[in-house]
């Protein structure tokens, strides 16, 4: 996020373009409903299915799955039309305006209202109320990054908040809210196969002699395989091994079964988790780590902030924390530099080599946590970025046109499904809550009542949902919130384990999975 | 910033224009009991209980709608006031169940720790006590409107805080009653159990179900820690006793969400104690699990990393890491590829 959470208190206009923060990040969405409920501020909401903040908007777009270029084109097609752009803004901050004016021009109120489904009117209101309030906020999740252009996506939520200057200031800003508690922290930390921690390339040779000085090794300078890649990899034979730390790709990664032979295909797989996930089943051993109830450490939010997780009672059973897990196997394979006796020291030592976090240590964040980059001990944390200037200098406009998603529906598989979270499940763990596991205990697909009418299904009646990769048994939820065509389901249930069905189809950059559109049949199960 | 400054019982203090007699007696030390005022909610002035006198005024104002203003002279434990209190105090004991012995809520209870402070009894006036069914077929909250005080938190939490109003006041006079639409229960109504009014409730009206009967609250100890669920890095409090976490209360200095939390942060936590926790390591032998001990897992897994280096190279061996797990973790699973490994393969599912 370039801004915070508490700056949403400040806005007078929320876009939220796929994105579902009253289930999916409650907390925002708390201060987004009450904001527009006190009169405080007005709501764009940009969004296939009438969610529960599309109910509360100003204006509604809802657009076609996988048409979020066309419509952001459009809008901004409007936008310079009607003069509304932040020429200052431009001028001083920004570069590639020329070639971005020249790519919306393509993308007509007409063009766009056939693209996207939206009726023009709306089109023109939404582009003149985001363009005109001064503290306008965008925020985006999934439904922006879960396509094959969703990096593609993500550029174009930044073309629009350049174009009307709402970057760099309070109230305003791109807002992208993580999913998992802590995937910017996992991100922060090198957990990917291109950066060390602090986004510190490793194709980068100085970086690579500074942490092979600090660690004692010779260091790899080829990037790493990313998750599809290694799936990939492993099921043609050249991955043999893998280890697994507390994630479940066969229940959370699309196109399941080839993830399970995958797992099926490498000689010995590791899997350190909490439960006995889908995942750890394919596993030749399993080391059972200790929850965030039971270890020390740091997460970081969304908002880039960094807060302490605090041991409250001892590891259940014989499970240990996780870090202790994986330093104890480096002292096994004979390497003696993760010898660490406290997540503490293992932080001071990743600060120590990360300049943005130089600054963040456990006495600093005793109480409010600080917000990266932070690059000395005296400095306070960064809630706004961009303030001044963009990483790169100037924010570069990047022309964009539409990538349809790599599955749509047709004769064979006539429905188009969408996938995402439910406000009382969070991945997998809180199926193991009784309370909320019992309030919510299995999937119930949403259909449009037209499509429940032809299927002949009601509420609480089952469908078989079949894709060109696996097939799954749901509940239905027969509601109007979907359109007609469209079949919604979340990913929390193994017993209806939806990314069976989800595309194998990812974006070429992030490596980001569709899950948000692939075609699949429905038939009625009686 | 333009100040004021008045006199609260015989002392001065200065404040910046706009401050409450309210804020303004507790930063000159005094003690000035609330129930409807919350720092973070609209003021309503209705329950009364933080009277003071001011000279010159005609009644007893509440201090918590009062602004203070320059000369004002204030008394903040005046006969008129404790009366004035009392006479509150008592009119609420009356109309509330005598059950402080078995409430969960004591402990932690204003208007126990009020009674207690102005040495208020029940049975000053007589009279009907309400007689609400208990509500508690949710899975996450009990109400118990007997002990409610109509001090309307909840419903300006819910409304303020989570932007949903899903309570308001219902009927008039004796009736009045905090509610939802038609008076269902919260079960049927479009409630999203998130706890926040139950957070804010000065009494034991609202508890999390799941704690009742749990622990006194001088029993639990507070652990400060940051939601494992979602990314908005909300920061709570694990309740535990006897080693157990018991459940989770909100701590008003978190920073992104103060009091408030969701329902999967306030009532989701109880997986840590789940029975299908795995607790011993375990190696597949013929298709099985078998439980191991530490030594043989960890000396296995080491062995055959080893040997899969060797023979096929660093580069054919994977690891993905864990959006769920601490930042150390992370940090020292990335080592671990690197530095003993020897490859780049690292990942987690940064994209859910
Ligand atoms: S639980 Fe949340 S939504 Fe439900 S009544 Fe209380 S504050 Fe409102
Ligand atoms: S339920 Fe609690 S918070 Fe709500 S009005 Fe009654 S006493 Fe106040
Ligand atoms: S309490 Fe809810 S909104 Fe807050 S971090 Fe946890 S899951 Fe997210
Ligand atoms: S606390 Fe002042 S009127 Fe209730």
């Amino acid at each position: 996020m370039t801004n915070s959470f508490e700056d949403y208190l400040n806005t007078d206009l929320f876009f939220v373009i796929g994105s579902n923060p009253t289930e999916a990040h409650p907390m925002a969405g708390a201060k987004i409903m009450s904001s527009v409920m006190s009169g405080k501020s007005k709501l764009i909401v940009a969004d296939p299915r009438r969610i529960e903040l599309a109910e509360k908007a100003d204006i509604w777009l809802q657009l076609r799955p996988g048409t979020d270029i066309p419509l952001l084109n459009g809008l901004m097609h409007i936008i310079i039309k009607e003069g509304l752009h932040d020429q200052k803004f431009i001028e001083e901050r920004t570069e590639g305006f020329e070639a971005l004016k020249a790519t919306v021009e393509k993308y007509t109120p007409a063009r766009v209202s056939e693209m996207t489904g939206v009726p023009e009117n709306l089109l023109y209101d939404a582009a003149r109320l985001y363009a005109t309030t001064a503290k306008a906020m965008l925020c985006y999740t999934l439904g922006i990054t879960e396509h094959i252009c969703g990096v593609d996506n993500v550029m174009s939520t930044a073309n629009i908040a350049m174009l009307t200057g709402h970057l760099g200031k309070e109230g305003c800003g791109v807002n992208p809210q993580r999913g998992q508690n802590n995937v910017q922290g996992a991100c922060d930390m090198g957990a990917l196969p291109n950066v060390y921690s602090g986004y510190q390339a490793v194709v980068n040779p100085d970086i690579q002699a500074k942490f092979e000085k600090a660690w004692g090794v010779k260091l790899d300078n080829k990037l790493g395989l990313t998750i599809p890649d290694m799936m990939d990899a492993a099921v043609e034979g050249k991955l043999k091994a893998m280890f697994v730390l507390g994630e479940d790709p066969v229940l959370t990664d699309p196109d399941a079964n080839h993830i399970k032979k995958a797992l099926t295909k490498m000689d010995f797989v590791v899997a350190q988790e909490i439960f006995m996930s889908e995942t750890a089943k394919y596993a030749d051993v399993i080391l059972p780590g200790a929850s965030f109830a039971e270890k020390d450490g740091t997460f970081s939010s969304s908002e880039r902030r960094v807060q302490r997780v605090r041991k409250a009672i001892e590891p259940i059973g014989d499970s240990r924390p996780d870090w202790w897990i994986i330093c104890e196997l480096a002292k096994r394979m004979g390497y003696d530099k993760m010898n660490y006796e406290s997540p503490r020291q293992i932080w001071d030592e990743m600060a120590s080599l990360s300049p943005i976090f130089a600054g963040i240590n456990y006495d600093r964040i005793e109480h409010t946590g600080l917000q990266w980059p932070c690059p000395t001990v005296e400095h306070p944390g960064t809630p706004v970025l961009h303030t001044q200037s963009f990483s790169r200098g100037k924010g570069l406009f990047k022309a964009i046109e539409h990538t349809p998603p790599a599955e749509m529906p047709d004769e064979e598989y006539p429905y188009l499904l969408s996938t995402g979270r439910i406000l009382y499940h969070y991945n997998i763990t809180t199926r193991y809550s009784s309370a909320l596991d019992a309030h919510r205990p299995e999937e119930a697909a949403m259909i449009h009542p037209a499509d429940a009418a032809t299927l002949g299904v009601c509420t609480g009646e089952k469908v078989r949902v079949t894709s060109r990769r696996g097939s799954v048994v749901t509940k239905v939820n027969v509601t109007d919130k979907v359109m007609s065509g469209m079949i919604w389901m979340s990913f929390h249930y193994k017993e209806t384990p939806t990314n069976e069905l989800t595309v194998n189809a990812f974006d070429p950059v992030s490596k980001t999975g569709e899950y948000k559109v692939a075609a699949v049949q429905l038939e009625k199960v009686v | 910033m333009p100040t004021v400054t008045l006199t609260i019982d015989g002392q001065q203090v200065t404040v910046p224009k706009g401050t409450t007699v309210l804020e303004a007696a507790w930063k000159a030390g005094s003690f000035v009991p609330t129930f409807c005022h919350d720092p973070e909610l609209t003021k309503p002035g209705a329950c009364r209980i933080c009277v003071v006198e001011i000279k010159g005024a005609r009644n007893l104002p509440a201090s918590c709608v009062t602004a203070a203003a320059e000369g004002m002279i204030v008394e903040t434990a005046s006969p008129a006031v404790i009366d004035a209190r009392k006479t509150i105090l008592e009119l609420m004991l009356d109309n509330h169940p005598e059950d402080c012995l078995t409430c969960h809520q004591a402990g932690d209870c204003k208007l126990q720790d009020y009674a207690y402070f102005y040495n208020v009894k029940p049975g000053a006036f007589g009279g009907e006590c309400k007689n609400y069914e208990i509500e508690d077929d949710n899975l996450f909250i009990v109400r118990n409107m007997n002990k409610c005080i109509l001090c309307g938190k909840c419903l300006r939490a819910c409304e303020e805080k989570q932007g949903r109003a899903v309570i308001d006041f219902a009927y008039r006079g004796f009736r009045t009653k905090v509610a939802t639409a038609l008076d269902k229960p919260l079960a049927d109504s479009v409630c999203v159990s998130c706890g926040t009014c139950v957070s804010v409730c000065p009494t034991g009206a609202l508890t999390e179900k799941a704690m009742l009967g749990s622990a006194r609250k001088w029993e639990v100890q507070k652990v400060r820690t940051t939601c494992p669920f979602c990314g908005v890095g909300c920061n709570f409090d694990l309740n535990v006793k006897g080693g157990k976490v018991i459940g989770v209360t909100s701590n008003a200095a978190a920073p992104a969400n103060g009091r408030d939390l969701c329902v999967k942060g306030r009532f989701g936590t109880d997986y840590v104690h789940s029975p299908k926790r795995l607790t011993k390591p375990l190696i597949k032998k013929n298709g099985e699990f078998v439980e191991s001990t530490w030594d043989e897992a960890l000396d296995l897994v080491a062995s055959k990393f080893g040997e899969i280096k060797t023979k096929f190279g660093s580069d054919s061996i994977a690891a993905l890491s864990s959006a769920r797990c601490t930042n150390e973790d992370n940090y020292v699973m990335q080592k671990f590829m690197r530095a003993v490994i020897g490859t780049n393969n690292v990942d987690h599912c940064a994209r859910t």
